[in-house]
């Protein structure tokens, strides 16, 4: 990396140098590119063609040729313009009307050859500031893009994780579904010949009922091998489960590489179908622990994901029902974290108690009835893992390397207010001395140019104003190394500007050659 | 910017929630009706007719100067007198007052610019029924029958003017209150007495005029009580204009040029106020009043000046207005009919009657004559001329400094740059939010850097609060208005509760002149220029949004000085920025209130309006009327203040505002931001030319600024100041002539594909300023437009200076050379000036540093010669080009010097607009020259 940096500099000292050194004959205000259309002794045409004058009218202070090509190195054409060498720093075309101004356009001085105006050539200045500042900003470039890379990747795998949960969610909820269509048409059987098929009823209910636990079980397992397979290969190991001391089968505090190899049934690792039976060792610990592992990063929304769609595998209602089950089932009953969740919904829980203390009877028309709606309740459940499908739908950009930003917020704290910016959620205003917080806009869009609409965010339908439009805010996003709002500002009123600092909009930096040819004149 | 809005305490808020109630208009609740104004409407009650007044003959005195007459009101036997002067220039000034008032009345001072000199006036004839007297040249006499009073001009046999002949004539004679609580029964009998005693004869008066109505002694509008501790006080004149139909001036209203009868309707109503969302074509008082009105027939143009600061009210009848055309025609043609006559009648709630009759004959005298009564517009610095880029609020420095950069990177020149009331520390004014503005030296040296200056917004409420220097300093030095009851007057404005400074007080106006100064106004510099609003004076919760009538001045009242208020403040503020600079520079000052005599200190503009395409239309009435009664330097928010435009609106307004006198944008804080270029490339470019074309003329639009400083012609005028025969011109204020040589038609209809402009002048041609075609006056032209249409033309028979080559501001092009636009007549004549000076000192009058040329071209021969023999300045200017329109093609063209010295010039010659164009003459353009075409 240093040495690229060197040879950079090297490479525009050279070139500098060259610059000054040649200096090639042409009229005033000529770029280089188009000395030759500028010969001396030779008529000059103008370069729209328009024309061809006598060189002598060329610069001579009235403008010939309609596209100003005559006066390059006066004010005489109203649309000409007027090159700067600027050796030292970057050259630049300036508007005819600002040669002999009075003021000093070109930092080598030459638009002010006639006025008067006393001009310091400060290229070499600002050529060195130019440099610090684009050093800096390469090195801030490079940095930031690194560091984009690591969010790109942690936004891929947090996405990948997600995406499984929400895929398992649904073909859970595929599953439900499935159930509730058998379960439907037990339940028409079952109202049918009610009476007499009481005995069969019950026995093909307790059927029915020990596969949606296996269906459930095996799940809540193919997750936890997930979960546990940390390296993805397809094998739970000794040592990702010792990664799990929760799991610790005496409860000493330490899962000890026996203890793990007697989980894993002596072998070192195990592949899914060796899992199950680990899994009937485990699952009573590893679910408990589960519930309150807490999620990686600090992400509410996350955890309310989690809550909601841990939801889908309480079906509960069975378990609830078969009171005569309900010694076999206890304990896992008991270690089921879901059955926290059991208290909603009430309005269908409360006559279903009831039945469960009188109960001992298999479903009846009524039983399967409200069974039928408390799987139609888990389902409504399954089907709102709604956080969690949001944010997938967010748009963090091409390489969601926004994501990490989801459910973060930043503030800034000006001499009167505390700006808070969450972005994708909302922008805020407080009063520092008191006085209630304002919302200066809710997440919108990206909005930014065509070529970078990742550039600028939108927030809007913030807070009205009286007399006046929606509060709405335009948070201008630009690379660097540090997540970070550096000003905020009222350009219009109720329409507010912010300025923030990500790495996640860090582009790549140009490589050696661009960065040489943008910058010096050869 | 003003209005009431945001940021205020609770209180204001409350009363803002009522004021503001949803609807966008005005609140017309919130202003009197003449029904409401209980002077207006005792007067107006009081129908034409016999009028009570007779001329004393006998007590007639006539000296060189002055004619003094006593007449008498025979229901109350209360004496007036009458003085008549034969002023110099074609004048004649009647002043009426009681002839012994209980105590002085207010006559109002630092109007006009001297005592007017006179003339001698000689009594041709006498008798027992009135006199005629000579009013020196052009047969012209003066009437004065005794009873009724009356007073005809004459000139030949025709009536030019009377007064009093419809017995309107109203003086409210001061007198003491006998309606008292303490002795209401015994109050008729006193009364009787009381009005007896105060005649000198002796005689009775009779009850009838005496009676006592409601709101003579106080007088309450909503929950406003006006005390009136003089009681009624109003007077009233009306004057017969025979052969008129057309009267203008009265500024200011957002109506038509061409004033309207107010039979049946409101009077005119002249009464600064600040008003919230004024609507357009009606006759409610705004911001400003001049109380000028001008009359003009195909015959003869006069003026009647009635120079009274108090509220006033104008009705104005017309004998032909109700008739058809129609019935016109009928009347004409069985020649039976009356000669079409106009009726006016001023009421003023206080002072005297002090009526300037000016009497022409031409437009560009009354000019001259009203000019030499008030003075002319103020000669402002070359750069105020130039576009003005204003918001409520630039917010910080950085804005500022962000915008500046915006006009560089998108190459649209501008030369001011404003800051609004946010800028200052909570709204004390002359200091600067320390947070936003924390280096304003550094600031204003960042625009001085780019050649361009800064406005910051310096109003005249003051805020209370001890720890503010200026409040402190009015206070302990007494400068304050005074309420009533002695204290000082407080009333709600920007910065809360605040005091007013008495402006008329000379010693507070030499005071607050001095808080300019550099060491005074901390953060000020050379480039910072200063703007008054709020000066009507606005004071949110007055009556009518103003300030209470009985709140006193010194020894008057609020009622009998209100109107002038802005001027003071105006006049003060002017007079701070030319001591700042020990009297070397031009001031640079806009007011939003104003009154006669305002235009010697500054510029003007329409205050609040809105972006609305009605609101961009009525500009040019405005802008017009000021025009004809002295205010030059006008203009009106481009874009609209109030509300959002839409891009077409808003390239139109910066279309029509590049051809008006005062030039700049300006928005409401509300508003979204309207930097030209926030609207899409198309219509940045657009607005660019429209500045860039504006910059272009300024040689031109500085040469009629100094014109109108010289002679007090108007800068825009109206077409039938120019065409005063042309009877088709007389209403038309959708287009205006800037000078005599310009005609500007802009497009001012949303969705525009065409205009009809009118082209005056039989036998004359006009040409179009971008294309040069040729066309003949007297007629209407329709002509296509597209979005980057201007319609402009110049005057066959003139000659327009130009730069052409535009630059970031005005100064950057000072020393650019000149390209001359010589339009030629038909008989193949040109004339026109150049007036060149350093832009922005006073050498032009003291030391006589300029240069003032007349171009003119007749027989084949252009030549520049010195019209100022006794002044020199030099420049650097030279004459960079030569365009002549309507020219045939010479075989050669010849460059002569003083000196002898001849060069041959090259020249294009466009045949198919007969356009010649001469190729760098390069002569210097202060010098003599000729050009010759062979």
């Amino acid at each position: 990396m240093s040495l690229v940096k060197l040879l950079l500099l090297m490479s525009l000292a050279l070139v500098m140098r060259a610059g000054a050194a040649v200096e090639i004959q042409r009229p005033r205000g000529v770029p280089l590119s188009k000395r030759q259309f500028y010969e001396e002794e030779k008529p000059f045409t103008c370069l729209d063609g328009s024309r061809t004058i006598p060189f002598d009218r060329v610069n001579d202070d009235y403008c010939d040729c309609k596209d100003g090509s005559d006066e390059p190195g006066t004010a005489a054409c109203p649309n000409g313009s007027f090159h700067c060498t600027n050796a030292g720093f970057r050259p630049a075309f300036i508007p005819s009307s600002r040669i002999n101004d009075g003021i000093c356009d070109c930092c080598d001085t030459t638009d002010e050859y006639n006025s008067g105006a006393t001009c310091q050539n400060t290229c070499r200045e600002l050529g060195r500031k130019e440099r610090e500042s684009l050093q800096k900003m390469a090195e801030v470039t490079r940095e930031g893009f690194m560091l984009k890379q690591q969010l790109i990747h942690e936004a891929k795998k947090g996405q990948e994780e997600k995406q499984v949960k929400l895929t398992e969610f649904q073909s859970t909820k595929k599953g439900l579904e499935e159930k509730v269509e058998a379960l439907r048409t037990v339940k028409e059987i079952a109202e049918e010949p009610e009476k007499e098929a009481k005995e069969r009823h019950l026995k093909a209910w307790e059927e029915q009922k020990e596969l949606i636990r296996m269906e459930k079980d095996k799940a809540r397992m193919a997750e936890a091998f997930l979960e546990l397979d940390d390296d993805a290969d397809g094998y739970v190991s000794v040592a990702e489960l010792q990664s799990h001391p929760e799991l610790d089968p005496d409860s000493d505090g330490s899962l000890t590489e026996t203890e793990t190899q007697g989980l894993l049934g002596g072998a070192d690792k195990v592949d899914t179908t060796a899992f199950e039976s680990v899994w009937s060792s485990i699952k009573g610990k590893y679910l408990l622990e589960s519930q309150s592992d807490p999620p990686a990063p600090v992400e509410t929304p996350q955890e309310e994901a989690r809550d909601l769609g841990s939801d889908h595998d309480s079906d509960h209602y069975p378990e609830d029902y078969a009171g005569e089950d309900e010694d076999e089932e206890e304990d896992e009953e008991d270690d089921d974290p879901e059955e926290e969740e059991d208290k909603a919904p009430p309005t269908v829980r409360t006559p279903e108690k009831k039945e469960d203390d009188e109960m001992s009877m298999p479903p009846s028309f009524v039983t399967i009835h409200i069974f039928f709606i408390n799987i139609f309740f888990s389902l409504c459940y399954t089907a709102v893992p709604v956080s969690l499908e949001k944010e997938i739908g967010f748009d963090f950009g091409p390489s969601a390397e926004f994501a990490y930003l989801y459910s973060q917020c930043y503030e800034l704290s000006t001499s009167e207010y505390v700006y808070r910016l969450c972005p994708f959620n909302r922008v805020s205003q407080k009063p520092k001395f008191g006085g209630s917080e304002t919302n200066l806009g809710l997440w919108g869009q990206w909005a930014g140019p065509e070529d970078n609409i990742y550039a600028v965010m939108k927030y809007d339908h913030g807070t009205g104003c009286w007399q006046g439009p929606n509060r709405s805010t335009t948070v201008k996003l630009t690379c660097g190394k540090e997540t970070v709002v550096t000003s905020t500002s009222e350009p219009s009123r109720c329409e507010y500007l912010m300025e923030f600092t990500t790495p996640a909009v860090c582009q790549e930096p140009p490589s050696l050659e661009e960065a040489l040819h943008g910058h010096t004149e050869l | 910017m003003a209005a009431f809005i945001v940021r205020m305490g609770p209180v204001l808020m409350l009363w803002l929630a009522v004021c503001v109630s949803g609807s966008w208009a005005v609140d017309r609740g919130n202003f009197k009706t003449c029904d409401q104004s209980t002077f207006c409407k005792r007067q107006r009650a009081l129908k034409p007719g016999q009028s009570p007044y007779r001329a004393l003959l006998e007590t007639l005195e006539l000296t060189n100067t002055k004619l003094t007459l006593q007449l008498i009101n025979d229901n109350n036997k209360v004496r007036l007198l009458l003085e008549l002067y034969r002023l110099q220039g074609n004048m004649t000034r009647v002043k009426i007052n009681e002839l012994k008032p209980l105590k002085p009345r207010f006559e109002v001072p630092d109007v006009l610019i001297n005592d007017p000199p006179t003339e001698p006036l000689s009594l041709l004839s006498q008798d027992e029924n009135g006199m005629v007297l000579s009013l020196g040249a052009d047969s012209q006499r003066l009437i004065v029958s005794a009873k009724p009073f009356r007073l005809d001009i004459m000139e030949g046999r025709e009536v030019l003017l009377s007064l009093n002949s419809r017995g309107l004539l109203a003086f409210e004679h001061l007198r003491i209150r006998k309606d008292t609580l303490a002795d209401p029964e015994g109050a008729e009998k006193k009364e009787e007495t009381d009005a007896a005693s105060e005649q000198t004869e002796g005689e009775e008066a009779t009850k009838e005029d005496e009676k006592v109505e409601d709101g003579m002694w106080e007088e309450t509008f909503k929950s406003h009580t006006d005390s009136k501790p003089n009681g009624p006080t109003s007077i009233s004149l009306d004057f017969s204009l025979p052969g008129v139909e057309h009267v203008y001036g009265i500024p200011e209203h957002a109506d038509t040029l061409k004033l309207k009868t107010t039979d049946g309707g409101e009077p005119y109503r002249l009464y600064n106020l600040d008003v919230f969302q004024y609507e357009l074509f009606n006759p409610m008082a705004l911001y400003g009043a001049i109380p000028v009105m001008l009359s003009h027939s195909p015959q003869r143009t006069m003026g009647l000046f009635w120079l009274n600061a108090a509220e006033t009210w104008v009705d104005i009848s017309s004998n032909t207005a109700g008739k058809t055309v129609f019935g016109q025609m009928l009347d004409y043609v069985q020649g039976s009919s009356e000669t079409p006559q106009t009726d006016v009648r001023w009421i003023s709630e206080s002072g005297i009657i002090d009526v300037f009759i000016m009497l022409g004959p031409t437009p560009t005298d009354v000019f001259a004559q009203y000019a030499s009564l008030t003075g002319t517009q103020a000669f402002p610095p070359l750069a105020a001329l130039a576009y003005h880029q204003c918001r409520w609020n630039y917010n910080d420095q950085e804005d500022v400094a962000a915008v500046d950069q915006g006009f560089d990177q998108h190459d649209i020149p501008y030369d001011f740059i404003w800051l609004d009331i946010e800028h200052a520390d909570g709204k004390r004014y002359f200091t600067w939010d320390p947070h936003k503005f924390p280096q304003p030296k550094e600031m204003l040296q960042g625009l001085e850097d780019k050649r361009r200056k800064m406005v910051a917004i310096v109003d005249p409420h003051i805020k209370v609060d001890n720890s503010y220097k200026i409040h402190s300093e009015i206070r302990s030095r007494g400068f304050y208005i005074k309420n009533k009851d002695g204290g000082d007057y407080e009333g709600w404005c920007w910065p809360g509760n605040s005091g007013y400074p008495d402006f008329t007080n000379p010693e507070m106006r030499a005071w607050w002149a001095s808080m300019f100064a550099y060491d005074q106004y901390e953060g000020s510099r050379e480039n910072l220029y200063t703007w008054n609003d709020m000066n009507e004076p606005s004071v949110f919760n007055g009556p009518e949004v103003t300030m209470h009538k009985d709140a006193v001045h010194g020894n008057w009242e609020h009622r009998d000085l209100h109107n002038i208020y802005g001027l003071y403040v105006q006049m003060a503020t002017a007079e701070g920025l030319i001591q700042r600079s020990g009297g070397v520079e031009r001031p640079f000052v806009l007011t939003r209130a104003f009154f006669a005599g305002s235009q010697r200190y500054g510029a003007v503009w329409t205050g609040d309006n809105a972006a609305e395409w009605d609101h961009l239309k009525i500009t040019i009435p405005m802008c017009l009327s000021l025009g004809l009664v002295g205010v030059s330097f006008c203009g009106a928010d481009v874009g609209g203040f109030f509300k959002s435009p839409s891009p077409e609106l808003l390239v139109r307004w910066y279309q029509t505002g590049a051809y008006q006198p005062f030039f700049r944008a300006h928005a409401h804080l509300d508003t979204p931001r309207r930097e030209p270029w926030l609207f899409g490339p198309e219509n940045t470019a657009l607005i660019r030319e429209a500045v860039r074309q504006r910059y272009a003329l300024l040689p031109y639009w500085y040469q009629l600024f100094y014109h109108a400083h010289r002679t007090g012609q108007p800068v825009m005028r109206a077409l039938w100041v120019e065409y005063p025969q042309d009877t088709a011109t007389f209403s038309m204020d959708d287009q205006f002539l800037l000078g005599r040589d310009l005609l500007v038609h802009p497009v001012t209809e949303e969705g525009a594909r065409g205009v009809t402009a009118y082209l005056p002048g039989n036998g004359e041609v006009w040409f179009d300023v971008h294309t040069f075609q040729k066309h003949n006056g007297g007629q209407n032209l329709y002509i296509p437009v597209t979005m980057s249409s201007i319609p402009v033309f110049q005057r066959g028979g003139s000659i327009i200076p130009r730069k052409v080559r535009v630059r970031r501001s005005s100064s950057c092009m000072e020393h650019d050379p000149y390209t001359l636009y010589v339009a030629l007549s038909p008989k193949r004549f040109a004339q026109g000036e150049l007036y060149i000076d350093d832009g922005h000192t006073f050498s032009y009058e003291k030391q006589k540093e300029f240069i003032y040329r007349r171009l003119a071209f007749a027989n084949n021969t252009l030549s520049s010669r010195n019209l100022a023999p006794g002044s020199q300045f030099t420049t650097l200017s030279w004459i960079e080009k030569i365009v002549i329109l309507g020219a045939s093609k010479p075989s050669k063209v010849t460059l002569k010097m003083p000196d002898g010295k001849e060069s041959q010039l090259e020249f294009d010659f466009d045949a198919s607009m007969s356009v010649l164009t001469l190729r760098k003459p390069g002569v210097n353009a202060g010098v003599d020259w000729t050009v010759v075409l062979q």
